[in-house]
Parts: C-alpha cells; structure tokens; sequence
C-alpha cells in the first residue's frame, strides 16, 4: 500500500501545483489568484472538499498524450460559506489556459448535478480561454453538455458566476445562463467574438477591455451585475451576497439575527418628498432608512440607473427591493429598466424571496429609441413578472404612479399582497398638465383656464384617495412609519400560498 | 413682561431666541419664507407667519410684512437675532412707529456705532483706546499715501461702511497704498454703494477680542468678560472661545471699563459687543461695536451661568439688571466650533443639499448644540450655510477642547460636505492647544488650504482595535444565519488582519464585544487593548472605552459599511477599514496596486451646481489660469479655471445643466 500512498501524494502535489510556478508567478503578476486560492478565500476554512483531483484529459491528437495536468484544468467540489453548503467550480488558467476540455467539462456537470440533487447554489469562477481545441467537438459537447445543465438548474438552485479571466465565444452562454454574473475589473472580459474578430470584419479598432470588460457590462450591456475592483474584493463580495441566497427553490431564504427594532420609526422620511413636484430625491435614501441596519446589495448600480434592484433584509429575512429611483431619467421604465427589473423579480419569484417595491414612475420613455427597440415587448416583460410572481409583494408608492407604469409596478391588480400610498402619492392615468391638455382640448390656447382645470384636476386625482376609494390601495401611510408596516406586512404573509395554474411554462415576451 | 415676542430671524438663532422665551413663559412668533415652511424655527414657535418668496430681500428683509406679522398675531415686541434686521434702523423705527417694542438697542446707539469713522471718534471721545490713523474720509490715492506714512507702515484701507472683509486693503508701501486705495473704494461702491473709506495702522500678530457688555435703560451697565475670536478665516469666525488664553485680570477690567464706558457714551441699552484688536504686548484697540447679539454669545453665556437673550428681553420690558458689576464672576472655560455646511478640501465652497442623516451629539451641562436643522431639513442656497453651533465647556481649556474633540466625532453629518475635519483639525494643532493664536492662525497653519492628514498613531491604533471588533461582530452575525450544515465553523476565528489607511496590521482579537481584546503591534509598539462598547451593528456611532488594563478612553467613531469594509471617521479622519482573515491578506498582498484612474484630464465641478457658462470649445487650446466654465451654487457664480495648459478634446456638459460633485465638464486631451 506504501507505494500507493506515495503516488498519491505525488498526484495531490502535481494537481495543487497546477500549471507549475511560472505559470502561478504570471498569473500573480496579471493581478490574478490561481483557482484554488480563489477558493481559499471564498470558502469557510477547512471546508473545501475537492472532487475530481485524478481527473485527466482523454486527447491523443497534437502531442496532447504527453500534457497531462491531473484536474484537467478544473478544480472542483463543495464546500461551506459561513456553514452553507456550497458546490463550486474554479477553473484554472495555470493550465492549458484553463481551456475546457470533455474531461473538465465532465467535472463541471458533476458538481451541477450533486447541487441539484441536494439543494444547494453552485459558484462558477470562470478563468478560461475557451474550448480545447486539440479535442474538436468533443470540447463543443461538453459545453453544451453545462448549458444544458445551467437550463435544468435554473429556478432550482441559485447559480452564481465570478468571471476572473478571459470568457469568449461559446464559453459566455454557461454564465449568461447563470442568476448573476460578477465580474472583476481590469482582468476580466466576456465576448461572442474578439477585438481580432471584430477588426476583421467590422473594421472597428476595440480593446477587449472596451469590447468586453466589466466596466462594459456593468454600465453599458448589462450582462454583468456588478464590477469588483480585484480578486480579493469580488470573492469578499461573493461571500457577502451569497449570505442572502436561498439553498435551494425548496427553502425560505435565509435568516439572519439582527439588532435593528422592526418599529423603528424614521422621521427625515416625512421630508423625502420635496415641496415640487418635479424635484428629484433618493430612493436609496429610503431603502437605507427602511431595510435592516441600512445594509443593501444593490445589483447593477452603474445599468439602467432608472431603477433600483437588489437584495436586503427586514427582520433577518432576504427581500428582493425593486424601486423607482426619480433621480434618473425621472425614475420612468425604459427598454432597460424594464429587462433589468424583470429579471430580478423573476429570481426572486423563483426563490421564494418577497418583493418589496418602492414606486415613483411618471411612465414609460418615450421616442423612437424607444419604440424601435420595443419598448412594448421588453416592458411587457416587468408586466409579466410581477403578474406572475407568487411571492409576498409589498408595494410603497411614494410619489407618482402614472399610466401603464403604475398597473406594471406590483399593482394591486397584479395580486400585490399589500399596496401602500404614501400621503403624497398621487396615483392618476398622467400628471396633471398632461391630463388637462387632452381632456379640455379645446381650452389650451387659455393659459388661465387651462391653470384652473390644472389646479382641478390635481386635486381631485393628484392623491391617494381615487386609489384609495376603490380599494387598490390598502392603506395610506406615514413615510416615517415605512419600515414598520413593511416588517408587519411581511409578517402577515410569512405563510402565503398562492399557485399558478399548471402549465408547462408560460410565454413570457421574450 | 411680554406675552408674545416675534422673533424676525430663521434658523439656530430663531430657535435659540424661541427656547428661552418658552422658559420665560412668553409665547412666540416665528416668521417664514417659503423655502423654511418646513424649517425648525416653525416648528418651534407656537404661532407662525408666512412672509415671502425665498431671497431675503423678498422676505425677512421685508419690513412691513413683519410687522403686519405682529400686529396680526399680537406679538408686543420683536427679537431680531443677529444680521438680517438685527441693526436696520428704519426696522426699528418702523416698529416704534407701531408701538412695538425692538428688544436690541436704542436706535441712537445703533446709529452711531453703525459708522465705522463715527464710532471710532465716539470712541475716542469716551476715553477707548483706538488704532492710530486718519479718521476722515480720504479724498484720493495720493492723500491716502501721504497719511499712511503719517501713521508708518503696515497700514489697513478699510470701508467706512465696510463689514465681513468686504473694501478691507493691507498695505506695506506706498505702491500697495496707491492700489489698495483704489481696489478697497471700488469694493466699497459695489458692495455698499458708499465708496468712502479711511486708513489705520495694521496690528501686526493681532487676536480679536471683545467685551460683552449689558446694559439696562437705568443707566447700569456691565461687562460680562471677553471672549477671543482670532481663529477666523477670511475675517468669518470659525471657533471662538471664553476667556481668552491670552488676557490677564488687569487687561480684562481695563478692557471691560472702556467698554462699558463707551456703551454709557451712547446711550446703550439691551446687549452689544466692543471689539477689540490686541497686539502681542497686550496693547489693545478699539474695533468697532455690534449693536445686537453676537453669534458666539453662548460661550459668554457658559461662563458667566447667565442667558442672555433672557436679560435683552428683560431689559426691553423696562426691568433694571439684576446684577451688578461686581457679581459678575467668569467660571471655567467655553469653546464654541461653528459647523458649516461648506466642503473644507474643496477651498470651503458651500455645499447644499438634503442633511440626510444629522445626529448632533447629546447635549449635556458640557455640551450646547444651537441648532436650526433638523435630519431630513435642506440646507438652502439662500441663506447662511451654518449648521450648527457647537458649545463644549469645562473646568479648564484643556477639558473644554478634549470635550470638543469628543462631540465633534460624535457630529453626525451626511448628505452636505460639512467642516467637522477641519475644526478637529485646528482644535488638534500644538499651536492651537498652546493658545498661541492670531487672525493669521488659519491662513499661517493651512497656507495651502485644508487637507485631511496623516493618521496619527494613537488615533490610527484606535482605529484598527474598533475595527476589528466591528469586524468580529459582524463575523458572528454572519455565522448565527440559518441553515448552517452542523459542525463546521461556529465561532468567529480571533486573527485577522485589519487594512486601514495604506497599511496593514495583523490582529488577534479576543472575546466580543460588549467587551473584548485586541493586541497588535503599530508604530514600532506592541498594543493590548481592551474595547468595551454596547454598540450594535446598524448603529452610525461606535461609541466605545478603548485603552489598555486601566480602563482607557471614552471616545466616539463613526463607523459605516462600505461593502465589505467599514468608513471609520474619527478625530476629522475618515478612513477605510477593511479586515481579512489572514490568508486573505496573504494574497491580497500578491494584488499588484491598481494606478488610481487620471482625473488630471478632466476638468469636474467642485460642487453641485448650475452650469452657466463654457468659455471653451473643443480642439481650443487653453492656457493654464484660462477660464474654463462658470458653476453657479448658492447663488454664488464660481469661475473654474484652467489648471495647466492643454487642449480640449470634448465637453461633457451643457450650459444650463445642473452637475453633481466631480461631474466631468470639460475633457482634455
């Protein structure tokens, strides 16, 4: 047995030797970690268990036969973040450019399906040239064989993607599949087709940071959903988000002790709302002073700023915040705005965790823009979500709530569980200046008149109250006292049942 | 006594005015602009009046809406404050004409003070010490050289009518004379609309100090002891103290006599302050008198036990003082810091905006907060841009400036920049500490203008022990969430390694708070300290006992999440704290530093603002000191200039868009 022993060992050191030393110094010196440092720390200590350490590559085309790396390129298993299962994979660029081979691809599907089987989120650290190309379409197969699996596990268990290198060509579809994406700045890039590509037939000059860098995708496509400024920051951050996530669609979200009194009342709300109408504020303010100990995720900050997304907690338990935010582009829902936030609340849907909306939304964008990227399809989307959403949805309008945009904002009509108003909301089909110019058409040329019908109108529809009459909100409160009510609405629907009719899957407007 | 006041002011000292007629039973007034509907004032008063658009002149400013005020609510006499009618005589007339009572001074004394070359002859007539130079109007350039050698160089050319630094000219020659002659008349002319003014000897290394004086319509009046004012920048105040480090008991009664000797000159009723200039021999000249009450008098207030606005008020009803000279006694130290909303690494522009957290420290027999926001209030581009006057007293200096240091880490500011840093910057100096000071102190001490320094041990030490105590008690929070699989980790682990303002310490940290222990090793030293807080996560202020086995020092830090790391703000340092296992350091150690991205390229609004104008357009080459764009902020019109010369290669804004804080204007290439 002896013997045995000693190969052993020998595979264990090769396979944490990776790519061999100069391979970890130039990967160090890119500002990168290798694959099982990354792990380290975005791990419990100790908890990692690695699977797969012997697993080598089956080519024997272009001297591939004498290149062996045990791991293939792939490190790969499960382990705990602070006690939470986890099943992760950590591809390593030390070897073979972390390209994916059959055999790598394999180890990606096991972890996928072990996750699946117990419940449990899988994290992805992509670090990755591409496909091996020495193994042809065996390579292509095993990604198609993780995009398979990515489609099975989405809505069952949270799937997770850091990109910390290169991720191009067919290799993007496993993260774009995936709930979230992270990306790190500087040292990560995600594209269809390269700078070299694109030269060649567009005759565009890009860099692959400007081309794909996360920068890019955090601000301009949004396919990432945040940018980390390095390795060390984006793991931390990986850790800290992952704290909100259910296991699994089986479980409740998670619960965290909290010092923060459920009835703490907030006075400099009563203030948020300033005097004019068309005066901006902060909706982040009021998340801050409203979720547990001001601690908010916000997913996508630098995309479609016009809304808010992300991830906190009332009384310990993850919400999903969906909010209007009016110092962007007046807080309307364009093209992506609307893509954005339908995504969100689909996770959350999908995982159990309550949807908490701020609304102040004068409407949709208008333009051609607009309309010629349909607006109407993409904003459908939102519609779509949230009228499909089962979870508790609790709905604040602070401010406007105009048009289409206030039947898609988890409305009343939309089943939202419990629609609050805040005492200056005004829920109404436009603002009133609008409103006046269509309904006394005929009195526009009188500035005087159309003043007066103005004043009317505000104060007839400028308010909670025609809402209110009819029962499509439930209550009109105090800003101060937001936090409160949100807590005991959540309370009250800690239980809710609520079920689709069955159907194979919906058609969602994509 | 009164049964209603008015009080014709906004903001803290309405607020001050209001609490101390509240005490005296007497109701009260507020009145309001548009722009304060939601004001402090307003909610403070029991009745309140609307008078007007936001701009002063459209409203406090506005006489007869003021007195219509009055006689709609019934209010028999008016408190103006300080500023805004505090010394307008056609208001006093006004009210007179009324039969409503002015609690200041009588009119005749305001007038004759209210003159800059008057007041000086009152003055000297009544025995007070004055500054050699030429008290009459000075024709020309030439005449003003040849009374500037009269009296010998350094001279100041001040406006007759001048006030806050405005027509105010040092000059060491006859060259300087000839120009500042001109620049200070034409100064004058703008901001006065009266070009005259007169020449003085310049005090060199000179402290401002004045007298409080009080007097009745009796005929009594007092001196209630000094308070020193030197600490100014650009002739505001920024932290005044009583008494003054620097006079003696013969020089305060000196001082205090002529004081009182002028006010009885004119016929002075109600309270008022004689300024004095006072060189380095202790040799003093009369300034100028303030015919209403100063902004700073709660430090005479804290050391005296008296409240002033309660004697004005006593004293406009006819009451004769209650005390007399000799029952004046002055008992410890008061220091007061004016808390500006304005950004100090930013040259001090006024910052504007919503106080979206304003937590002012617990007030105390030690601490006074005269305050006239409240969080969630707006600092407005219309008015005076203070916040807050913090008041710290003691048995000593010494306890009164470490009590200051405490209550300003415990001045909870967001949402406006604010100039916490700053006063905690000069309140740290030796030089300050030393009560070495002149009206130079700021100009000498920050020639460059203010920056956040270096952290110094003792503060960064203390820093890295709250740090990692926050961090252990996050790191149990984190660990108690549901749905752990059993029997991995369930404690937090006792070493990590604490980053904080460019370096790293390794830490070991040993139980948890409310009372834990942190041993590091900083500056060369080995450190055990013990940090015993009741603080819970959430809260904006980690206030803790943190030193050695002795127990250690009460202290204040401001502590929030950034992320993954902590904002700690503590002794006008605010610093990132972020704390790693020790692995995690390891190899973060391995990052290489990113180059922070090049800003020099662009040129970016120092504040919020309305962008007015671009004097520049694209592929034009400028020059450096060439004017760039025009940001317009509370009213201000502030000229952004080129740094160095270069070309521009885009603009970024529009004239007539509003900008955020280091929003890009202007691009070069």
């Amino acid at each position: 047995m002896q013997h045995i022993l000693a190969e052993l060992e020998e595979k264990r050191a090769a396979a944490r030797l990776g790519g061999g030393k100069k391979r970890i110094d130039a990967q160090h010196a890119k500002g990168k970690l290798t694959a099982r440092e990354r792990l380290e720390i975005l791990l419990d200590p100790g908890s990692f268990e690695e699977y797969d350490m012997f697993v080598e590559h089956r080519c024997l085309d272009f001297g591939m036969e004498k290149q062996k790396v045990p791991g293939d390129g792939v490190v790969s298993g499960w382990g705990t973040i602070n006690g939470r299962l986890v099943f992760v994979f950590s591809q390593d660029f030390t070897v073979f450019g972390g390209a994916l081979s059959e055999a790598h691809a394999e180890k990606i599907c096991k972890v996928m399906d072990q996750a699946m089987k117990v419940g449990a989120p899988v994290i992805g650290l992509n670090d990755s040239g591409g496909a091996r190309i020495q193994e042809g379409v065996a390579s292509l197969a095993g990604y198609a064989e993780v995009f398979q699996r990515n489609v099975m596990a989405s809505g069952v268990v949270p799937q997770i993607s850091c990109i910390m290198g290169p991720c191009a060509g067919g290799a993007v579809y496993s993260p774009a599949m995936t709930d979230f994406i992270f990306m790190v700045k500087d040292s990560s890039y995600m594209f269809v087709t390269g700078p070299e590509v694109v030269k060649t037939v567009t005759h565009e000059e890009v860099s692959a940071e400007q081309l794909g860098g996360a920068v890019t995708h955090s601000t301009k496509s949004g396919v990432s959903d945040l940018a980390f400024e390095n390795d060390v920051d984006a793991l931390l951050q990986l850790r800290r988000f992952f704290d909100f996530l259910p296991a699994s669609n089986r479980e409740k979200p998670p619960v965290r002790p909290t010092d923060d009194p459920a009835d703490r009342a907030e006075p400099s709300l009563d203030t948020l709302i300033p005097a004019n109408p068309n005066k901006p504020y902060d909706i982040k303010e009021l998340i801050a002073k409203v979720v547990d100990e001001g601690d908010f995720f916000e997913l996508q900050p630098s995309y479609a700023a016009n809304i808010v997304t992300g991830f906190a907690r009332m009384e310990g338990a993850t919400v999903g915040i969906v909010a209007n935010q009016p110092m962007v582009l007046a807080g309307c829902l364009d093209i992506s705005s609307s893509r954005k936030a339908a995504r969100f609340v689909r996770f959350c849907d999908a995982f159990n965790i309550p949807i908490v909306t701020f609304v102040d939304v004068p409407g949709f964008l208008p333009g051609t823009a607009q309309e010629y990227g349909a607006i109407i399809k993409h904003g459908a989307k939102l519609l779509y979500a949230y009228a499909e959403a089962t979870v508790p949805k609790v709905t604040v309008i602070t401010r406007k709530a105009y048009g289409g945009a206030y039947d898609v904002m988890s409305s009343k009509h939309l089943r939202g569980d419990v629609n609050y108003a805040w005492p200056q909301a005004e829920i109404a089909v436009m603002g009133p200046k609008g409103a006046v110019e269509i309904i006394f058409r005929d009195d526009r040329g009188d500035p005087q008149k159309i003043e007066a019908r103005t004043e009317e109108y505000r104060r007839k529809f400028a308010n909670p109250f025609v809402a209110g009459h009819r029962g499509f909100i439930d209550d009109v409160i105090m800003p101060h006292n937001t936090r409160n009510r949100i807590c005991r609405a959540l309370a009250m629907l800690k239980e809710k049942k609520l079920a689709n009719p069955w159907k194979k899957h919906g058609n969602i407007p994509l | 006594m009164f049964k209603k006041i008015l009080i014709a002011n906004r903001g803290e000292i309405a607020c001050r005015v209001i609490r101390t007629a509240r005490r005296m039973g007497i109701k009260t007034v507020a009145v309001y602009s548009e722009a304060d509907a939601d004001a402090l004032h307003v909610q403070m008063a029991d009745e309140s009046v609307a008078i007007g658009p936001a701009p002063l002149a459209q409203s406090y400013l506005q006489i007869e809406k003021i007195i219509k005020a009055c006689k709609d609510t019934g209010a028999q006499a008016v408190h103006p404050g300080y500023g805004f009618l505090s010394e307008n005589q056609a208001f006093a007339a006004a009210l007179r004409k009324a039969g409503i009572k002015f609690i200041g001074p009588p009119r005749k004394a305001v007038a004759a003070m209210g003159d800059k070359i008057e007041s000086k002859k009152l003055a000297k007539a009544a025995g007070v010490n004055t500054v050699p130079g030429h008290l009459g109007v000075i024709p020309d350039a030439a005449a003003a050289v040849k009374i500037a050698r009269e009296i010998g160089y350094p001279v100041m050319i001040k406006a007759s009518a001048g006030g806050g630094g405005k027509g105010m000219r040092i000059a060491h020659s006859d060259a300087e004379t000839e120009e500042g002659f001109r620049s200070a008349t034409a100064e004058a002319k703008n901001a006065f609309a009266d070009d005259r003014v007169f020449v003085e000897k310049f005090v060199e290394q000179p402290r401002h100090i004045e007298i409080q004086v009080l007097a009745d319509a009796k005929g009594n009046c007092v001196y209630l002891g000094e308070r020193e004012c030197s600490i100014q920048r650009r002739h505001q105040k920024v932290i005044e103290e009583a008494p003054s480090p620097f006079l003696d008991a013969k020089t305060r009664k000196a001082m205090g006599e002529q004081a009182v000797a002028l006010a009885k000159a004119v016929g002075y009723v109600s309270a008022g302050t004689v300024e004095f200039i006072v060189d380095k021999k202790r040799n003093f000249y009369f300034l100028e008198m303030n015919t209403r009450l100063q902004v700073e008098h709660p430090v005479t207030e804290k050391i005296t036990g008296l409240d002033l606005v309660e004697l004005m008020i006593r004293v406009a009803a006819g009451e004769k003082l209650p005390f007399e000279q000799k029952d004046v006694k002055l008992k410890g130290w008061a220091i007061e810091s004016r808390v500006y909303a304005e950004d100090p690494v930013r040259n001090f522009v006024p910052s504007i905006g919503r106080l979206v957290r304003y937590r002012p420290p617990a007030e105390s027999d030690s601490v006074r907060v005269d305050t006239g926001v409240y969080e969630g209030a707006e600092i407005s581009m219309y008015y005076d841009p203070m916040i807050a006057k913090l008041v710290t007293y003691g048995p000593t200096r010494e306890a009164a400036i470490a009590r200051m240091e405490g209550a300003l880490d415990a001045f909870h500011i967001r949402g406006v920049n604010h100039n916490v840093p700053f006063l905690a910057a000069i309140l740290r100096s030796p030089r300050f500490r030393a009560g070495n000071l002149t009206t130079g102190f700021i100009a000498e001490e920050f020639p460059d203008g203010f920056k956040p320094g270096d952290l110094a041990p003792e503060v960064a030490a203390r820093l890295v022990a709250a740090a990692a105590v926050i961090h252990g008690a996050q790191r149990a929070r984190e660990l108690a969430i549901s749905g752990r699989r059993d029997g991995v980790l369930a404690m937090p682990e006792p070493d990590w390694h604490v980053r904080l303002g460019g370096a790293g310490y390794d830490v070991t940290v040993t139980g948890a708070l409310p009372a834990a222990r942190v041993r590091f090793a900083l500056g060369g030293r080995d450190h055990d300290l013990a940090v015993a807080s009741d603080w819970k996560i959430g809260e904006p202020l980690f206030r803790a006992r943190i030193g050695d086995r002795d127990g250690g020092d009460e202290l204040t830090i401001q502590a929030e999440r950034q992320g993954v790391a902590w904002r700690l703000t503590h002794a006008g340092a605010s610093t990132l704290a972020v704390v790693l296992s020790r692995r995690a350091a390891a190899l973060a150690a391995q990052m290489p530093e990113k180059a922070a991205a090049d800003t020099s390229k662009f040129l970016l609004s120092p504040m919020p603002g309305l962008l007015v104008s671009l004097a520049v357009k694209e592929g034009q080459q400028v020059r450096a000191g060439e004017e760039l764009a025009v940001v317009e902020a509370m009213k201000m019109q502030n000229v952004l200039r080129a740094e160095q010369d270069g070309t521009v290669k885009s603009l970024h804004a529009k004239p007539g868009e509003s900008l955020a804080v280091d929003q890009a204007i202007v691009e070069f290439a």
